[in-house]
């Protein structure tokens, strides 16, 4: 296992200044470190203000109040009789529930030393039946959708199926007519276990079993809600599936479980979304994304999250790709007290082909420890990483990654870019690119830069007319757009509004 | 018809030897329409002279006064200066990656501008004004100085003159690292858009070859931190024959620092 911490600038990467000029404005940049301890009073009253931000209202809230904290096997046993789930499910469960006790707390990482499993809610469930329409939605919820701009999106057909995952359970679900009349199978997972039984034990739990890892354990033994979707084979779905889902209940766990099953030849782009608002208490999101890619198919699947500041983000997301199948990962990590996340994808049969771009924000108080991983199994597979976080205000950054090729992947290839644009003198970003390859007959590359947004970069936009604000604004967008530019264009502007958001307060 | 007056002006950087005064007593009147060529050896200080006037935060001001019309351009963010009407040409123009060479000369345009330029006529002018510098269409769709060659930044800084139209410009060593065709398309840039605005120029430079395309008006002398000669355009020929020794301090010479 190899570590390599990159701090400060790196080989290949930073901005080009004449040398003399560097060390003289090393010293600048110095003397301005103690600027910063005003900027962060600024943040603080900006999240002093945090009232007012567009996410961050809460509703009312008599369900999430009646629900119990902890979790304990008559938890896990109650969430699956309310389901009425059949019994292969329940042990499933029980499985997941027994390997979250077995397994211990990571100890590498993000600081999970404030976590405690009892401090969440592990099952809310906020009305009786799901609604068809969104008028039948109960008032304040579909006032929490509106704000989120849903039944405009819906209207506009800029998506082609939404699934509103409301606290643990989906109230509200449609999928266009043509879609069905494809086949295309696109509801809430809950759903799925009653309607599709055997589609769902046929994969569940096949790509994270339920000892995978503590919270996919915790996933497993109390999930609820998320998405499943079945793309039958060569079957192309055109426009992108989205979901999207807020945790409204202070101390609530939210163990959303996607599957997605593309069959042979088909094409799907899920997009998943979230916006929560702040609390004063720690949250808890651990959520389980499996994917299965069958032969020729493409799947993408696009995340643009932006939990509240208290949020734990901890998420399994694997897919399994099969002969000349595509994955695709997009992945935008803005917000939470600290989230791991690293998007996987084995490449189980030759010349499959995957990709992960991700970008984490890291602002004061926040640990975002994100990365990749590619399992290489068979010959002539492919993977590409490109990572990008940017840190500010002391937050910190890490990618952390594995590439495996094993022995007879023969012609396989991966390609790794870690850049970390640091906003200030105070953050920090790491690196941690684990390779294990057991094959002669492959190619490996592997970039890492970290540069700082530099005086320098500053001064030039502003001596073309751009106020401080709006340049630095400018770099972190430009730095931002390799990840923005693979998203709809709702949700790059979105990224872009959350970015510039967080970087409210890191000029002075 | 605009004047841009520097008085008395004392400024030092911070270094890590500690504080170091560069400027030391610089004065100097440009008007609209004139151009200034300031010449000295590496080290005078006549970089940091152009920076000091755009406002980079490095470079502190000791002393003295600095106005364009009569406004205090010292008291002013670089963005503020580059409203009042200042452009520095720089030497090294730094990289934006990510961003379009597109959005940027828009956004800085409606910037300077106070308002957005209109869309039609404003397209038709940067073509034309690339076209004119011999520049790739496929250059505006480029991120920000990224991979630019030494030519093509120079360019680019010469395509923001024209177009965002300033009362005064700075240019920082434009002729450096450029090739004979590309001086001159560099220098014919620089003269179209002195001819449409009518601008003044501040022309830093270390060699004299520049001046055969952009011909100055008044020739400077720049050593140890201020002015130490001026004189007409027959000043450059005379440094071109005897370089910057004699204006060196005693000791040092141009030649023993190469």
């Amino acid at each position: 296992m190899t570590e390599l911490h990159t701090n400060g600038p790196d080989a290949g990467g930073g901005v080009e200044a004449p040398a003399a000029a560097d060390v003289e404005m090393n010293q600048y940049v110095a003397a301005r470190g103690q600027v910063n301890e005003d900027k962060l009073r600024q943040d603080d009253e900006i999240i002093g203000q945090f009232g007012d931000y567009t996410y961050g209202w809460h509703d009312s809230d008599a369900a999430g109040e009646a629900a119990k904290k902890g979790i304990d096997e008559q938890v896990v046993r109650d969430i699956s009789a309310d389901k009425h789930e059949p019994e292969w499910m329940l042990e499933m469960r029980l499985r997941g529930y027994r390997a979250f006790l077995d397994k211990p707390m990571p100890n590498w990482g993000v600081d999970l030393t404030g976590f405690h499993a009892d401090d969440f809610k592990y099952y809310v469930k906020p009305v009786g039946k799901q609604a068809a329409t969104w008028e039948d939605l109960p008032d304040d919820i579909r006032t929490t959708y509106d704000r989120l701009g849903i039944p405009e999106a819906e209207k506009s057909r800029l998506v082609s199926g939404v699934a509103a995952q409301y606290e643990s359970e989906v109230i509200y679900n449609s999928i266009q007519e043509d879609l069905k009349k494809q086949g295309v199978i696109f509801v809430d997972t809950d759903t799925a276990v009653r309607e599709y039984p055997d589609l769902v034990r046929k994969y569940f739990g096949t790509i994270v079993p339920p000892e995978d890892n503590k919270f996919g354990a915790l996933n497993t033994a109390a999930w609820s809600g998320g998405s499943f979707v079945y793309v039958p084979k060569g079957v192309h779905v055109d426009i992108p599936l989205q979901a999207y889902f807020r945790i409204n209940t202070p101390n609530m766990g939210q163990f959303e479980r996607t599957l997605i099953i593309a069959d042979e030849g088909s094409y799907v782009h899920y997009v998943e979304g979230c916006t929560a608002p702040i609390y004063s208490t720690d949250s808890l999101h651990a959520a389980i994304v499996e994917i299965i890619v069958e032969k020729n198919a493409r799947v993408r699947y696009t995340t643009v999250q932006n939990w509240s500041n208290n949020v734990y983000n901890l998420v399994t997301q694997r897919a399994y790709v099969r002969e000349g199948g595509t994955m695709e990962w997009v992945d935008g990590n803005i917000g939470s007290k600290a989230t791991m996340k690293y998007p996987a994808c084995i490449l189980a049969e030759p010349y499959a082909k995957a990709s992960t771009m991700s970008l984490g924000f890291a602002g004061k108080g926040q640990y975002q420890d994100t990365g990749a991983k590619m399992i290489h199994l068979a010959p002539h597979t492919s993977s590409t990483i490109v990572a990008k976080s940017i840190s500010r205000g002391g937050g910190r950054s890490a990618y952390r990654g594995l590439v495996k090729i094993v022995d007879g992947a023969e012609g396989s290839s991966s390609n790794v870019v870690c850049d970390a644009l640091l906003v200030d003198d105070f953050s920090r970003s790491d690196t941690y690119p684990h390779v294990d390859v057991r094959e002669d007959d492959v190619s490996m590359a592997h970039e890492a830069t970290v540069s700082k947004v530099s005086e320098d970069q500053l001064f030039y936009l502003m001596s073309r007319g751009l106020e401080e604000k709006e340049a630095m604004g400018m770099i972190v967008r430009g730095f931002v757009e390799p990840i923005s530019r693979e998203l709809p264009m709702e949700y790059a502007l979105e990224l872009n509004r959350l970015v510039e958001l967080q970087m409210e307060g890191s000029v002075g | 018809m605009s004047t841009l007056e520097i008085k008395d002006l004392y400024a030092a950087v911070e270094t890590k030897e500690g504080r170091k005064q560069i400027l030391k007593g610089v004065n100097l009147v440009v008007n609209s329409g004139e151009t200034h060529a300031i010449m000295g050896p590496n080290g005078s200080g006549k970089s940091t002279l152009a920076y000091t006037l755009a406002g980079h935060p490095k470079y502190e001001v000791e002393s003295g006064e600095v106005l364009l019309d009569g406004q205090d351009l010292l008291k002013m963010t670089p963005d503020e200066r580059a409203k009042a009407g200042l452009f520095l040409a720089m030497q090294y123009p730094v990289e934006v990656p990510g961003v379009s060479m597109t959005n940027f000369l828009r956004t800085a345009k409606t910037e300077i501008d106070g308002k957005a330029p209109a869309i039609r006529t404003w397209t038709k002018e940067l073509t034309d004004a690339m076209k004119q510098l011999k520049m790739d269409p496929k250059f505006a769709t480029r991120s920000v100085n990224e991979g630019f060659s030494g030519g093509e930044k120079k360019r680019a800084e010469v395509l923001q003159l024209e177009l965002l139209k300033p009362k005064f410009a700075i240019l920082d060593e434009t002729d450096s690292g450029l090739d004979v065709d590309a001086l001159r398309i560099v220098s014919e840039g620089v003269n179209r858009a002195k001819a449409a605005s009518d601008f003044g120029i501040l022309m830093v430079t270390h060699y004299t070859r520049i001046l055969k395309y952009i011909k100055p008006d008044i020739v400077h002398v720049f050593a140890d931190g201020h002015f130490v000669k001026t004189g007409g355009p027959e000043l450059a020929d005379e440094l071109e024959e005897t370089g910057y020794d004699a204006f060196m301090p005693d000791g040092s010479s141009e030649s023993a620092l190469a």
